[in-house]
């Protein structure tokens, strides 16, 4: 029971904009009225807002480990020691996983969700989670190079495609299907490594385009209603011209909800260059896409300089990215399901496209007329850590800063973006609120989180005002989640948990004798054995599925 | 045989890395044994019907007396209390929430970690730290795979069901015919059985593997060769050539190596450039690496000392966060420099494998043992715990060699906790006694 008083609330979900009330928790919710024997916080001077969520990062799974274990030089340098009760770790850009969870909640973020894993890695993940510590969290499957959907597509077999992708979601206690460069697998296991590049080209060994994929499985998520849409990290992520692809998608998804993850790395324009085409920025032409599309919505996917990790099903990508670089690379195939390529990278303000990248990210931010829908990420830790998002606020919210960071880059790249002309739009408290909580909530459907509202999860974070944003938002004074005080000026109080967040659509059982069949004959572990079961979960949310929207319209339109 | 069976479909065999998850068990419950594995691999019948409940053995012994698993779990808990370097060791042989547990004590006092990783393809990890690797799920090597090359390992009598199931002979989605659609070939020092099955067997001489990688890597990258490298490593350039044209010629080209690269001349070198190999032919064709692990959760322990901790093995939390140098840190070296002063083996036997050195000193130090059998190791041990035999009597998770997380089925009841239960009970007694987690005073001399 907790009553904290005097604190300036930002809780935009509700309409309040900073003004001082004060909030009542009990059984870890957030009630109206003062539980009797609450104990008070005095949060005068503080401003308090829901706890952070997360909706695209890489913090657990396969590909998460590897890339853990590909790098101690990135752990020795930033241990995470323990304490009489919490565990220690390692830190760097691909933390262990206590530590990811002590130092999401240092962030003041209670929530985050692991946004690729091949649904074979889903009892690994969870795995993982069990030792991600305080945090709430979920996580993606790819379903955008799975062979056994193609299959079905291809032969026009709609209903089954969509029972068959609510089988997945449900055997592994999944948040919501991904699609990453759809249709990109087949070329680059099955033929010597190559690509797919338009959306409207054959996929290698089937007949079926990308265009198709990307179609159908935004249309099926729509259908089982699930509460995040179909969340796609669209094709030639990271070439110049690939705005026009990001484009083509957005188009692809009308009448429908979809979610453009990273998409910073997607707007990317063209101009001949010495040995070949250099990117411009094309920020303006995405925002303005997603400003007048509402049935749309991204995460930016900032790119912060400084040393990185890409860790992405898009292996072809990670292999363009590893001969520029020339150092170690991993590549990991996953039978039927994905790609996955791992390099350590770093992104340096000089370099021309670094710089770049960084502009546009920050384009799309001040762009963007609709805050709910335009939402914070480095795409973690592929464009920056995690723990770089206090810098980012600050660029965000402090005009003066921005412009002394842009002073040190690139200025060839900078005077292709609209940060040169004066672009000096500062971010309220109100908007940080939105983007890095009540935004990403509500994009996730997830009810209870990123507000104060009666009835919400008791995750609350409380920051001592600072004109320094930066330092204001990498230090909150306490954390709460679920009405654990786990922070307390500073310092860890309480071990928690947290839980996994999932959803479980209907299906016809009748889908398993389509399955069953397929893994006897190609899969490498039993159709029994594949299916992640209760006693795997440990605490664990079910979010509802809602009432499908759209569809018909979508339909009719079509 | 009784009437009183009990059928178990889909059930896991954990004896070695393939981990196969298509054991159809039959056991006998009034016997307390499974009387049929089908499915399974000479090896895994043999492990299947060897793992009957022996309720003979004690459920433990202190210094050789026979004791209740209570009365061991908090001597275990006394010794670890009071050691000031004590060691984790072991892990391979167990499943990952019991590994969880063991990460968890040597993380409350401080105790160096370490798996059998560290003997077998601790190597292979470094050289991954070094360069990377490309790599495949075993049914991705399945459905795709027309080029096949063994190396430094003997896969016919120490995996037999790689050929079977996964490699070789299995059929897949773009290999219809199975070994038809694949050239297979054997890179060893010796005919080993292994060679039955390849196309093409190329014998080097001992301690010459890292010689013939590198020059491999230079006939992909175009260089010349001397062919004098036929006087150093006993195989001709012309087989050389021949292999560089199949690997750069092949559509999916998977390389499974083996101990005879990790534990000879050269090890983590080896490896590397083994790993580096299967990158450079990435320039041509889609090509890939598979280290063959031999322990059935080897993998697991892998997995869960690197996302606990951030390294594979090989790891110190003496300092209040975890540190890693192999070398330094791996158990046959602490124990060969006289440091550990309590051990914790859990699943292993090192008395049985380690140095001389280190077996004495392990003989000096307070032992605790958790094991379903003795071993070379619970016989000098102070402690030693019977425990359930996982994948027969203990359910859980256990990673297939590909990282694979896969379900235990548990078929036989045992009267013996599990090693997670144990370990469990030892963690919350070190707690009470020692009050928390201990935590070193920072800037302290």
């Amino acid at each position: 029971m907790l009553h904290i008083a005097n604190g300036r609330v930002y809780d935009p979900a509700n309409g309040v904009d900073g003004k001082v009330r004060d909030i009542y928790v009990a059984n870890g919710k957030i009630v109206k009225d003062s539980p009797p024997n609450a104990r008070r916080i005095d949060a005068k001077g503080m401003v308090i807002m829901p706890g952070g969520v997360d909706m695209h990062c890489h913090i657990a799974g396969p590909k998460v480990n590897l890339a853990r274990k590909l790098q101690p030089e990135d752990h020795r340098h930033d241990v995470h020691p323990r304490t009489a009760f919490t565990r220690s770790g390692v830190g760097g850009t691909v933390p262990s996983t206590f530590a990811t969870g002590y130092r999401y909640a240092l962030l003041g973020y209670t929530t985050a969700m692991e946004a690729a894993v091949p649904p074979i890695g889903a009892r690994h993940t969870l795995e993982e989670f069990h030792d991600t510590p305080v945090i709430d969290k979920g996580f993606y499957i790819v379903m955008g190079n799975n062979v056994l959907l193609y299959k079905l597509l291809e032969k026009g077999r709609r209903e089954e495609f969509r029972n068959a992708l609510a089988w997945w979601l449900t055997a592994t206690k999944a948040y919501t299907a991904k699609l990453v460069n759809p249709g990109g697998d087949e070329a680059w296991k099955g033929r010597r490594n190559a690509n797919i590049t338009k959306l409207g080209d054959k996929i290698e060994s089937f007949e079926l385009t990308p265009q198709q994929v990307i179609a159908a499985l935004i249309e099926a998520v729509d259908e089982l209603g699930l509460p995040h849409p179909a969340h796609i990290h669209c094709n030639n992520l990271g070439h110049s011209g690939n705005y026009a692809t990001t484009l083509e998608t957005m188009r692809i998804a009308e009448g429908h909800r979809a979610h453009i993850a990273h998409i910073q790395f997607h707007s990317y324009g063209e101009v001949p260059g010495k040995s070949s085409h250099n990117p411009t920025s094309k920020a303006k032409d995405i925002a303005d896409y997603v400003n007048t599309h509402p049935n749309i919505s991204a995460d930016v996917g900032q790119v912060m300089f400084g040393k990185s990790t890409i860790m992405t099903a898009d292996a072809p990508l990670a292999y363009m990215l590893a001969r520029f670089v020339g150092g170690k690379w991993v590549n990991s195939d996953t039978e039927h399901e994905s790609g996955c390529g791992i390099l350590p990278f770093a992104y340096q303000d000089k370099v021309y496209t670094h710089a770049l990248q960084w502009a546009i990210g920050l384009e799309l931010f001040l762009l963007s007329k609709d805050p709910w829908r335009m939402v914070f990420s480095t795409d973690h830790p592929n464009g920056g850590s995690f723990m770089s998002y206090p810098r980012l606020i600050r660029l965000l919210m402090d005009r003066e800063y921005r412009k002394e960071e842009m002073g040190k880059i690139n200025q060839k790249a900078l005077k292709q973006t609209a940060l040169a002309d004066g672009l000096d739009r500062e971010y309220t408290l109100q908007e940080i609120a939105i983007v890095t909580r009540a935004g990403p909530a509500r994009l996730l459907g997830l009810a209870n989180k990123g507000h104060l509202g009666p009835g919400a999860d008791a995750d609350i974070t409380i920051y001592d005002e600072n004109e320094d944003k930066e330092r204001m938002f990498a230090t909150p004074r306490h954390v709460i989640k679920d009405g654990q005080m786990i922070i307390e000026n500073h310092e860890f109080r309480e071990e928690h948990q947290g839980r996994l967040l999932h959803v479980a659509p209907e299906y016809d059982p009748k889908i398993e004798e389509v399955i069953r069949p397929f893994f006897d004959d190609y899969y490498s572990i039993r159709f029994n054995n594949y299916a992640v079961d209760d006693s795997h979960l440990g605490p664990h949310e079910i979010i509802p599925t809602i009432k499908p929207r759209s569809t018909a319209k979508g339909r009719s339109k079509g | 045989m009784s009437d009183n069976t009990r059928i178990i479909n889909d059930a896991t065999c954990t004896f070695c890395g393939c981990v196969c998850d298509d054991m159809h068990l039959t056991v006998d419950l009034d016997a307390h044994k499974i009387t049929k594995a089908e499915n399974a691999c000479v090896l895994g019948r043999a492990w299947f019907k060897e793992h009957g409940i022996d309720e003979k053995r004690p459920f433990a012994l202190i210094e050789g007396r026979e004791a209740s698993t209570d009365e061991a779990i908090e001597s275990a808990a006394q010794i670890l209390a009071k050691a000031r370097f004590p060691l984790i060791y072991g892990l391979s042989d167990t499943t990952c929430e019991a590994q969880r547990q063991a990460v968890a004590i040597a993380d409350m006092i401080g105790a160096n970690l370490d798996t059998t990783t560290s003997v077998c393809h601790g190597p292979s990890g470094m050289a991954f730290e070094g360069v990377g690797e490309s790599t495949a799920t075993l049914g991705e090597i399945r459905n795709r795979a027309d080029l096949l090359v063994f190396w430094g390992g003997n896969p016919a009598e120490s995996h037999p069901r790689l050929f079977t199931r996964y490699t070789v002979t299995a059929k897949g989605m773009y290999t219809p015919q199975g070994k038809k659609d694949r050239t297979v070939v054997l890179v060893d020092v010796r005919r080993s059985p292994s060679v039955a099955v390849a196309d093409i067997f190329v014998q080097v001489k001992p301690q010459r593997d890292f010689e013939v990688l590198w020059a491999l890597r230079a006939l992909v990258k175009g260089r010349r060769v001397d062919p004098a490298i036929e006087q150093v490593t006993g195989v001709s350039l012309a087989t050389l050539e021949d292999l560089v044209q199949r690997m750069k010629n092949c559509r999916f080209g998977a390389l499974l190596f083996g101990m005879g690269l990790t534990m000879t001349r050269g090890r983590h070198f080896n490896s590397g450039a083994l790993l580096a190999l299967a990158t450079d032919l990435n320039e041509y064709t889609h090509f890939v690496a598979k280290p063959v692990r031999g322990h059935g959760n080897v993998t697991g322990a892998d997995n869960v000392v690197s996302w606990q901790t951030g390294f594979p093995f090989g790891v110190n939390l003496g300092r209040g966060y975890p540190r890693f140098n192999p070398g330094e840190f791996t158990s046959s070296d602490v124990l060969g420099r006289g440091e550990a002063d309590a051990a914790l083996i859990i699943a292993a036997d090192p008395a049985a494998n380690f140095s001389h050195a280190a077996i004495e000193h392990l003989k000096r130090i307070p032992v605790i043992v958790l094991d379903p059998k003795l071993t070379h190791t619970t016989k000098i041990a102070r402690v030693a715990i019977t425990t359930a035999t996982y994948g027969i009597s203990v359910p859980g998770t256990v990673y297939r060699m590909d990282d694979v997380a896969i379900n235990l089925r548990a078929a036989l009841p045992s009267p013996y906790p599990s090693d997670e239960h144990v370990l469990t009970r030892i963690k919350e007694r070190v707690r009470e006694l020692i009050g928390g987690n201990r935590v070193p005073a920072m800037g302290a001399a």
